[in-house]
Formats: structure tokens, sequence, C-alpha cells
């Protein structure tokens, strides 16, 4: 079976339990927004799929592949790669070498210069910042990077914590529409973890609620922005 | 005169405290851990060294040997010792701690195998080129062409560590290494290995160090025991976080200790350093050439 399945997936942080008997399926080439108060276990999630979290019990696979068990680096070897939350870039480093990072272990360096240009024109504010350490920049650039640094190695999943967090509602608005295109126009897994239910499940295929590390609603995204009940429980509109 | 020969040795003690310095900030960063095992790694390469001018009678060979077998033991220290421990040890108080007497278990063992396997006696190590002070228009200065080519030799490998670091892929897979793993794991860099080869780097300056100082001094055990205090010294000057701080450190330590034994008292080596550390703690802890840190917003 195509795309990511979660099959009963346990997860301990120290003595608590912070994902609870999880499963859900994102499908290839689909947008899927996992959605969730703070402490629902989004953020486990992410980095147990990525192998940065050991697992207590369960399955994660991707294609067909399990995942569990292996070391990030080989993960995002393979093309899935995890953007961790708080605009995940390192400071010290300058742009340019941000985005090299994720090409340093590739074999085709022209391929690299290729998938780094095409990054440049998804997002030429960063073309015109390359020398600028990632630390001078803007919350919305730092997002930017972090998702660029991960489309240099052409990925196949894209797991992305709460690219939103802290940004201003019209850069939010930006990065949620470069995600979708993501998807649509690059044919990009993503699964995107966020604390912003509507304006995920909007640009989302599909939505899952998490509420203290378990499923509490899966559907097609749409359907749950539109349902009442989902509305006021767990999206608070 | 005597000026001009204070800055002059000032700058070749200075360049052999930055050897170690940048040895233990290596590894700081990319471990967190003050490596006392340096001292050990050093003068047990050096001990190699020795070893090789008794069988070959050159100090070159000696020199590469030294570089490599220095590599090859940091190399060794972090994969069978370092890399266990951290895997093993992974919460509690211990975390801090272990690493850290680790390395000063690991110092005490090499010590005392170099004693079984050499003996404790003072042993020496011919200076490859003139350690006579060189004549100056009839005035003997404390400064030699030993010194010179130590000068010379650490300034090379500082351009040639700033080259490998700045300008080639596997130092940005240093620095991001060393300034945030788990992004660099996520990025597809393999960290435990990039960590190994910076203890190699940090292992390969220890031994230069010793192969440096050693000709000067003499060959004991304990004989890097000094340096590693005067390495560690220049590194907290420095902020223990840049290479060039660790230079800049160890040329602050190399120029207070030489002027103030120069002008003062030959007997004030250690309280020299030791007064400049407790200074530099009280007045800026963070280091005299910390970077300011990049806005975090």
């Amino acid at each position: 079976m195509n795309g990511l399945i979660v099959n009963n997936l346990t997860v301990d942080h120290g003595a608590i339990r912070a994902i609870n008997n999880l499963s859900f399926i994102a499908p290839r080439g689909k947008l899927t927004a996992i959605i969730g108060s703070n402490g629902a276990g989004k953020t486990t999630l992410l980095r147990a799929l990525s192998g940065l979290k050991d697992v207590k019990n369960g399955s994660a696979s991707w294609n067909g592949k399990s995942i569990l068990n292996a070391r990030p680096e080989n993960l995002a070897r393979t093309g899935i790669m995890h953007v961790s939350d708080g605009k995940s870039v390192i400071s010290e480093l300058s742009v340019k070498d941000n985005l090299a990072l994720a090409g340093l272990w590739q074999r085709d360096k022209k391929d690299v210069a290729k998938a780094t240009q095409e990054v440049l024109d998804l997002f030429p504010r960063l073309g015109e910042r390359l020398q600028q350490s990632a630390g001078s920049l803007s919350g919305g650039e730092r997002q930017m990077l972090a998702i660029g640094r991960a489309l240099v190695a052409r990925p196949k999943l894209l797991l992305l914590d709460e690219p939103s967090l802290g940004l201003a509602p019209l850069i939010i608005e930006q990065i949620f529409q470069t995600i979708k295109g993501l998807s649509t126009e690059m044919g990009l897994t993503v699964v995107l973890v966020e604390q912003n239910a509507m304006g995920a499940l909007k640009i989302a295929d599909i939505g899952v609620v998490l509420n203290l590390g378990s499923v509490v609603a899966v559907d097609n995204a749409q359907t749950l922005l539109n349902d009442p009940a989902v509305r006021a429980a767990y999206l608070g509109f | 005169m005597q000026f001009i020969t204070a800055v002059l040795t000032s700058l070749s003690s200075g360049a052999i405290y930055a050897l170690m310095s940048i040895a233990l900030v290596l590894v700081w960063r990319s471990t967190r851990v003050v490596n006392f095992a340096q001292a050990g790694q050093a003068v047990l390469t050096t001990y190699i060294g020795y070893e090789v001018i008794q069988r070959t009678g050159s100090y070159w060979i000696a020199l590469v040997a030294a570089i490599i077998s220095g590599a090859l033991i940091g190399a060794f220290i972090d994969r069978f010792f370092m890399r266990p421990i951290f895997k093993r040890v992974t919460s509690g108080p211990i975390v801090l701690i272990a690493p850290v007497v680790a390395t000063l278990g690991l110092l005490g063992i090499i010590q005392a195998i170099i004693g079984i396997v050499w003996g404790l006696n003072i042993q020496s190590i011919q200076t490859p080129v003139a350690n006579d002070g060189f004549n100056v228009n009839g005035t003997v200065i404390a400064f030699s062409l030993f010194n010179a080519f130590v000068l010379g030799t650490v300034t090379l490998t500082m351009i040639l560590l700033t080259l490998l670091f700045q300008k080639t892929n596997i130092g940005l897979a240093l620095r991001a290494s060393a300034y945030s793993p788990e992004i660099a794991k996520l990025s597809g860099i393999r960290v435990d290995a990039v960590r190994t080869l910076g203890w190699a780097i940090a292992g390969a300056a220890g031994g230069l160090a010793g192969m440096l100082y050693i000709p000067g001094a003499s060959l004991d055990p304990n004989a890097m025991d000094i340096l590693l205090v005067f390495g560690f010294i220049a590194a907290v000057i420095g902020g223990l976080e840049s290479m060039a701080g660790a230079v800049a450190g160890a040329m602050v330590l190399g120029f207070a200790i030489n002027f103030a034994t120069t002008y003062i008292s030959t007997t004030l080596v250690f309280l020299t350093a030791f007064a400049i550390l407790i200074l530099v703690l009280l007045i800026r802890p963070s280091g005299l050439f910390a970077s300011k840190k990049s806005r975090s917003a």
C-alpha cells in the first residue's frame, strides 16, 4: 500500500504516554493535516516517525517499508524529511550553507545545484539573503529556509511541524499556500502538524484530529471543517 | 631587543597553547565534553614519535607518525569509549558528569600504559633544527630557529584548518553537527561519524602540539599535563566555542606569561596563567572573544 501507514503506535515521553495506540494513513501525494491542541502529541508523533524518538509499540511504514527503529539521517536519505518545530535552521550558518546541508551527502552534485535553484525560484527572498546568517532572517524567512533546506534533498514525504507558529497572519497564508503547492504541483506527500486547525484544514486533503495522544476524528478535511461537533469540540470556533 | 624577544617567544609559546586549545574546543563544541584525556593522547603520540625517532633517526617521519597516530587514537576513543557512554547514559545528573569523568579515567589509563611500555624515566627528543638563540648584532636572544619553525608550522596548520572548516563540505558538516546535531541529522548528515572525525582532528592537533613542545622540553608521561591546563585556560579566555577565540586566547596567555617572566620574575608562570583564568571568569565568563549570539527571534 502506498503512503504513510501508522498502526497502533504508542510512544512514551518519560513517564507520560504521549502517543497512545494511534493509527492513521497519509495517502501518497496528498496533504494530511494533523491538528489538535497543545500537548495532544503532535510533535512527539513526528519525532517518532523521523527516528528522533524511540517507539514503545506499533508500526509505521512508508510505501510498504517499515520506518521505525531507523536512524534519522538514514530516513532523510531515503526521502523522508522532517522539518522540526522552532523554525529549524542553524542560526550560526549562512542561508547558503543551511540550504547546502541536505545536499552534502548526495552523489549527483549537478542535481543538488538544480534542486537548490528550484528552491530559490520558489522562495526568491532566500536568494537575496544567501550570504546572511540564518539567525538574521525574519520568522517567515526562517520557515521558508527550513522548508527549502528539506526540498534540496528532493524528498518524497515531508513532515512539517507547526510551520505557522509565531508568524504574522499574512505570512502564514503565504506559507500555507506554498505547502499546498508542494503537494498539488510537485506531488509530494505532506504530513502537516498544526495548532492552527482552521488554516491547516483549509489547504489539506485529509484531516486527523488528535487529542491526548489518540485519534478522535479522521475525515476529508473539508468535511471536518464543516462538522459542527468537531468545530465546537476541537477547533474552537 | 628584550621587548622584541619577548614578543617572539610569546608568539611561539602561544602557538603551542593554541594547538591544545583548538583540540579542546573541537571536542567541546561537538560533544560538550572537556576532554582531559587530551593530555594523555598528546603525550602518547609524542612517545610514538619518540619511538619512531629511535628506529629511523628522523624527526620528520616521527612528526608525520605522531600526527597520524594522534588522529587514529582520537577517533578510537570517540568510537569505542565516548559514543557507547553517550548511548548508555541518557538521563539523570550523571549525564553531565559521566563523559568528563570518563576522559579523566582515560587520561590515567593512557599515562599508566606509557609508564609500563616506556618506563617513567625522562626521555628527550632532539630539535630537528637548531635550538640556539639567534645572534643579533652580537647579542644572543631567547628565540631560536626551532621556535621559528614552531610558529611557522602552527600558522600553516591554522590556515589549513580554517580552509577545511570554512571552504569544504566536510567542514560544513563538522560545523553543522556541532551547532545543531538534530538539524544536521534531519538533513541526512551522519553526525556520529562526523563527530568521530572531529575527535580525530583534535587528536592530530594534540599530536602535533606534543612534537613541537617536547623537543624544547623533556618527555615523561605527565609532560603534556601543563599544556592541557594552558590549552584549557586559553579555550576559556576564547569562550570555548570558536577556534579563532581559542587561538586568540592562547596568544593572550602566551604574551601574559612571557612578558611577566621577562620583565618581572621567572617564577610567575603559573600565577599569571591562573590569575588570567580567574579574572576572565569573574569579568567575562563567556570569554573575551565570544561572538554575540545571533538573534533567535
